[in-house]
């Protein structure tokens, strides 16, 4: 079995060396470089743009601005078409736009031979704009009188969603519940993956543009160039090479309409279009930031009576995804904990801010930090114990999802924390840590996650796979799903060696997507691809063992039904005799006389299922309060994503999931200035990403229940691990302060301001009013909570220097 | 690629000093971990550059008879790090380079450049400060020597003309020997970051380790330029090491500092900060010194 092993990537030597290939180092020598005017007002609209002193800068080719894109408004999202008109993405951008809605909309371009040539005339443009009011907050956006950011919308909401089950209403009036109720809210942020998007595109005989792209999704994009250009489909090739990360940034199109319409306004010449850092976190996509409220009422035992969630998703100036992405965080809130009594509303609503899209786990962080973080202000509210609260309450196995059919087969969320809880000690832990008192405290929390895979029935889950047998008994294949860095063309490779029965190392997987030429897939998205694909693979590889056993009925004489393809050999099942090698095999057919064939087979497989991927992450961190500082201690993230197809590998993306959701607990925001709506850290030094020395050791563990639907097992991995480490974070350091921060990142800004409101540390100003009524100097407000215990369950530790700071 | 009118390359300290009076609107470049930030965001764009950086002879740490310490301006972050008489003698100074950005950051920026930027956040200014640093710089008349404390004028501003160049940092032995000191550089994260305010002490105690003898505490991002606090040194000279003397001292420093409020932090948050970075650095310094609070 190839599936299961931990198979060295296909890639891996190519990658390391440097040898394998990205968009920027296959763009010819010749392109011309191009770079995009972005809009310095929040909200307007371009009256005039002179273009005169640029143009005489030496080095430019052609100044291009929204006076002269073609009048099309077209939709970016990276979704399979809708042929029903109603379920289509939103078109309400043009290539470039005269109405600016953000700060860093794409109002003009400069195309030129070099990039000093293009940014002096970039410099040398003037705009002249008639400025609107803007608002920067989707609650706001949506009051009476807010700016109208979008014609067709005059209240800026682009959906508003409704989940209704039982009477939350008549539930509440039962006698003795419990109401607990909280705001939560989570920031915009920012993909922030290695390589910035990048593409170029030229024209070929008859017209035909061609987009080399680092994208997530080129069947999809391609149709979007040609949507967006006003041109035949077939008109539009589109290369996908290899892509450093996209983590959803990329399931969009991003700059391949303007690349590609670039290259007809000079002559079909190459263009290349190189995204700055700085564009990428003002003028790609984000995450949406979203406001959520939430009331439950409970039985004082923790049974659930009624609960209801509101939620406001902020979607920035163009709809991109949309409301999609609140949808699927609501839909998850009446499933993770079931209730008889759910009430719930999510709006998604415009404002000038940059456009908000997919990124890893599409409206799910959001969820789980609410969701979460509301399961242990009822905790602590109540005095009930997190993991018995959520033991009771979760999921129960069997669950039938009415809406998607989804059956949760096992019981994930309880056998993910019983795991989890052993390898964080967590039990121990969490009874050590009650009742701390000093300026160091440590304290232990979990979350949980819910994840599905894939995203029928919203859209089609298609898969085509195409595999070639070559003369030495090797297999090429081709698949329309994308490598991004996270290793699909090697666990696809796996599949598609025990699918033939042969050895992974013997498939040659076709990295590239080129549409001219790879069948139908619709890409790295919605933790999609193993599950999808691996349909795909199976039902190909079949074929393709069915022709090979044919063959060699004919050149064996043995009864098909007693032959089978055993590591590459044709091998006799009744005692295990090896016929033939696959190579012999195939040599002798494609040369024959009579037989010959180049041995093929493709298929597509449309999914109509969509699994559970549950888990939960435990959080231990030590809390210096008067630094308003969290150190992440120990952190476990634990999945059941059915069978590990390659366990390394595996592991790997988990790491990467749980470092973006450390981020976005403790240290990532993109932070707009209120006066002009400009984004004020646009780069990698004032975007607070994680390092590695702001990690501990990131433990994964796994409980491998085989999802039955899958032919192999498999099901969501790639989204699932972002999900669930803030909330847990968060709720240990609710453990060790007492202080439930609801407002992430957790970063000391927000730290200070949350442990001066719970009177943890004093304020500079309360203490001189103090200093001036007592002359008393000593900063004691930790130590008055320190003299009202009597003992101390664990060594509090004095704050020890650390010359960074933490 | 780099929007440079001219790049001009300096083979000795004369032609660099040379080049300056000649081209008087050139900016200088050694590491040009600052410069070239500003020519890709435009600020510097087409500009003219007169690179000192292949003059070796301003790189390295020695001594001059007296035993003050000369750091060569081209010195890097790595190499003071490293340097046997920074670890000896100016410990704190090498524990202050290594917090710079990350390791290729370190390895080309200078601490010449970190000095003559004029920026508040600048990780090896505060600490210069702390010790009385001096400036050598040089034009066209000879060397010229400006204490660090008013080398700074104002924000990115400081006291180098247009026609010299800054040669070396010189550190008086009376003002480092008997000194043991910290810097704290609180920052959003571990590595790759500049700070939100950043503190460095240094303390002379008794032989009986009972008295501070003399104290120095400087900020950075607790004003427009690196400061130092000197009430707090003031209150603490000669006084018993004590608990209350550290709170006195981290009360001290605060009457000295101006942080304000930035995108980057609330002054509120900054002056919580630095009344605790001075407690902490005083009492870790105290320790170092062979004390105990």
């Amino acid at each position: 079995m190839e599936v299961g092993r931990s198979a060295k990537r296909v890639d891996a030597f190519d990658k390391a060396t440097g040898r394998a290939k990205y968009t920027d180092d296959l763009c010819p020598k010749n392109a011309y470089v191009s770079r995009i005017l972005h809009s310095t007002i929040a909200h307007g609209r371009v009256v005039h743009i002179d273009t005169s002193e640029a143009q005489k800068i030496e080095g430019v080719v052609k100044i291009l601005t929204c006076f002269d894109v073609p009048d099309i408004l077209f939709a970016t999202a990276g979704h399979p078409w809708a042929t029903d008109p109603s379920k289509q993405d939103i078109s309400d951008r043009k290539i470039l736009n005269e109405h600016v809605r953000y700060y860093g909309d794409d109002i003009a371009i400069v195309i030129a031979e070099d990039y000093v040539s293009a940014d002096r005339a970039i410099r040398a443009l003037k705009v002249e704009y008639e400025e609107y009011p803007f608002v920067l907050d989707p609650i706001e956006a949506m009051q009476e009188g807010a700016p109208v950011i979008h014609e067709e919308r005059p209240d800026n909401v682009l959906g508003h969603s409704t989940i209704r089950i039982g009477n939350y209403e008549e539930a509440i009036k039962e006698p003795g519940l419990i109401k607990v109720e909280g705001w939560y809210h989570t920031p915009t942020v920012q993909h922030a993956h290695i390589e910035n998007h990048v593409c170029y595109a030229y024209e070929e005989q008859g017209g035909r543009i061609t987009v080399v792209t680092s994208t997530q999704i080129p069947h999809i994009v391609r149709r979007i160039v040609a949507q967006a250009l006003g041109l035949p489909w077939g008109k539009v090739r589109l290369i996908k090479p290899y892509i450093g990360g996209g983590f959803g940034n990329k399931q969009d199109a991003l700059y391949e309409p303007l690349c590609a319409w670039m290259t007809t306004q000079v002559g079909g010449h190459p263009v290349k279009f190189d995204t700055s850092r700085e564009e990428t976190f003002v003028s790609n996509r984000v995450r949406h930031a979203m406001h959520a409220h939430i009331t439950s009422w409970l039985k004082p035992d923790g049974t659930f009576v009624a609960r209801k969630l509101k939620l406001w998703s902020d979607q920035g100036a163009y709809a991109s995804h949309g409301h999609g992405v609140s949808q699927k965080g609501m839909g998850a809130f009446p499933q993770v904990y079931p209730c008889d009594n759910v009430e719930t509303d999510c709006w998604t609503v415009y404002t000038n801010k940059p456009v908000a899209g997919a990124m890893r786990a599409y409206g799910i962080p959001q969820a789980m930090f609410q969701l979460e973080s509301h399961t242990d202000d009822i905790i602590t509210q109540l005095k009930l114990d997190p993991y018995e609260f959520r033991k009771k309450n979760c999921m129960p196995m069997g669950y039938v999802d009415d809406f998607s059919k989804n059956e949760l087969y096992h019981d994930s969320f309880r056998d993910t924390m019983d795991k989890a809880r052993i390898m964080m000690d967590y039990d121990r832990k969490r009874e050590l840590y009650k009742n701390q008192t000093g300026p160091v405290r440590r304290g232990i929390g979990m979350a949980l996650f819910w994840y599905n895979t894939a995203v029928w029935p919203i859209s089609i889950e298609t898969s085509t796979s195409r595999m070639l047998l070559q003369p030495d008994g090797s297999v090429n294949l081709m698949t329309g799903e994308t490598e991004i860095g996270q290793g699909c063309d090697t666990v696809f490779a796996q599949m598609a060696a025990d699918a033939i029965g042969i050895r992974t190392e013997d498939v040659h997987v076709f990295t590239n997507q080129d549409t001219d030429v790879t069948p139908y897939g619709s890409g790295a998205y919605g933790s999609r691809q193993t599950y999808v694909g691996g349909f795909a693979i199976a039902q190909t590889g079949k074929l393709l063992r069915e022709k090979i056993l044919k063959h060699a009925h004919s050149l064996t004489r043995m009864p098909v039904e007693v032959l089978d393809i055993v590591d590459g050999n044709i091998v006799r099942k009744q005692d295990g005799r090896i016929l033939m090698s696959l190579e012999k095999l195939s040599t002798e057919i494609l040369y024959d006389f009579k037989l010959s064939e180049s041995i093929a087979a493709e298929s597509t497989y449309s999914v109509q299922s969509n699994a559970y991927s549950f888990g939960v992450s435990i959080a231990e961190v030590e809390v210096d309060i008067p630094l308003c500082k969290v150190k992440l201690l120990d952190i476990v993230n634990v999945h059941d994503c059915g069978t590990l197809i390659n366990p390394a590998l595996a592991e790997g993306q988990v790491h990467g999931g749980m470092s973006m959701g450390i981020g976005y607990g403790l240290y990532e925001t993109l932070l707009i200035d209120p006066k002009t709506g400009r984004v004020l850290n646009d780069n990698l030094l004032d975007y607070k990403l994680p390092t590695t020395m702001d990690h501990p050791d990131l433990k994964v563990g796994f409980v491998e229940n085989a999802e039955p639907t899958s032919p192999y097992g498999t099901k969501a991995l790639g989204e699932p691990p972002t999900c669930s480490p803030a909330p847990a974070i968060r709720n240990a350091v609710l453990q060790a302060t007492g202080v439930g921060v609801n407002t992430i990142p957790m970063n000391p800004h927000q730290l200070f301001k949350d442990f001066s409101k719970a009177g943890l540390i004093e304020s500079e100003e309360e203490r001189q009013l103090r200093k001036k009524a007592s002359g008393d100097l000593k900063d004691t407000v930790i130590h008055v909570i320190g003299e009202q215990e009597t003992k101390t369950p664990i060594e509090t530790k004095t704050p020890e220097f650390q010359p960074r700071g933490n | 690629m780099y929007d440079i009118n001219h790049f001009y390359e300096a083979t000795s300290v004369e032609h660099a000093v040379q080049l300056r009076v000649e081209n008087p609107e050139a900016h200088i470049i050694s590491g040009g971990s600052d410069i070239l930030i500003g020519i890709r965001a435009g600020d510097l764009a087409g500009c003219d550059l007169i690179s000192i950086y292949m003059l070796d002879e301003l790189r390295g740490v020695s001594f001059h008879d007296d035993g003050t310490i000369r750091i060569g301006a081209l010195t890097s972050f790595t190499n003071l790090a490293e340097d046997p008489i920074i670890r000896e003698h100016l410990a704190v100074l090498g524990e202050a380079a290594d917090t710079v950005g990350g390791p290729q950051i370190r390895n080309i920026g200078t601490i010449g450049g970190n000095t003559c930027n004029g920026v508040t956040s600048a990780d090896t200014a505060s600490t210069l400060l702390a010790f009385d640093a001096v400036m050598e710089l040089t034009g066209p008349k000879g060397i010229r020597l400006v204490p660090l404390t008013e080398f700074y004028l104002g924000a990115k501003k400081v006291d180098l003309r247009p026609d010299e160049i800054a040669t070396a940092v010189l550190i008086r032995k009376d003002h480092y020997k008997g000194y043991h000191g910290v810097y704290f550089k609180y920052a959003m994260r571990d590595a790759m970051d500049i700070a939100t305010s950043a503190c460095s002490v240094n303390v002379k105690l008794s032989d009986d380790k009972k008295t501070i003898q003399d104290a120095r505490i400087s900020y950075g991002v607790a004003g427009p330029i690196p400061l130092r606090a000197r009430s707090a040194e003031k209150i603490v000279k000669g006084k018993l090491v004590s608990a209350d003397t550290v709170e006195e001292f981290a009360a001290g420093a605060l009457e000295d500092v101006n942080p304000r409020t930035s995108w980057r932090a609330t002054k509120e948050f900054r002056l919580h900060l630095q009344r605790e970075m001075a407690r902490r650095c005083f009492v870790e310094s105290i320790r170092r010194a062979g004390g105990s609070v």
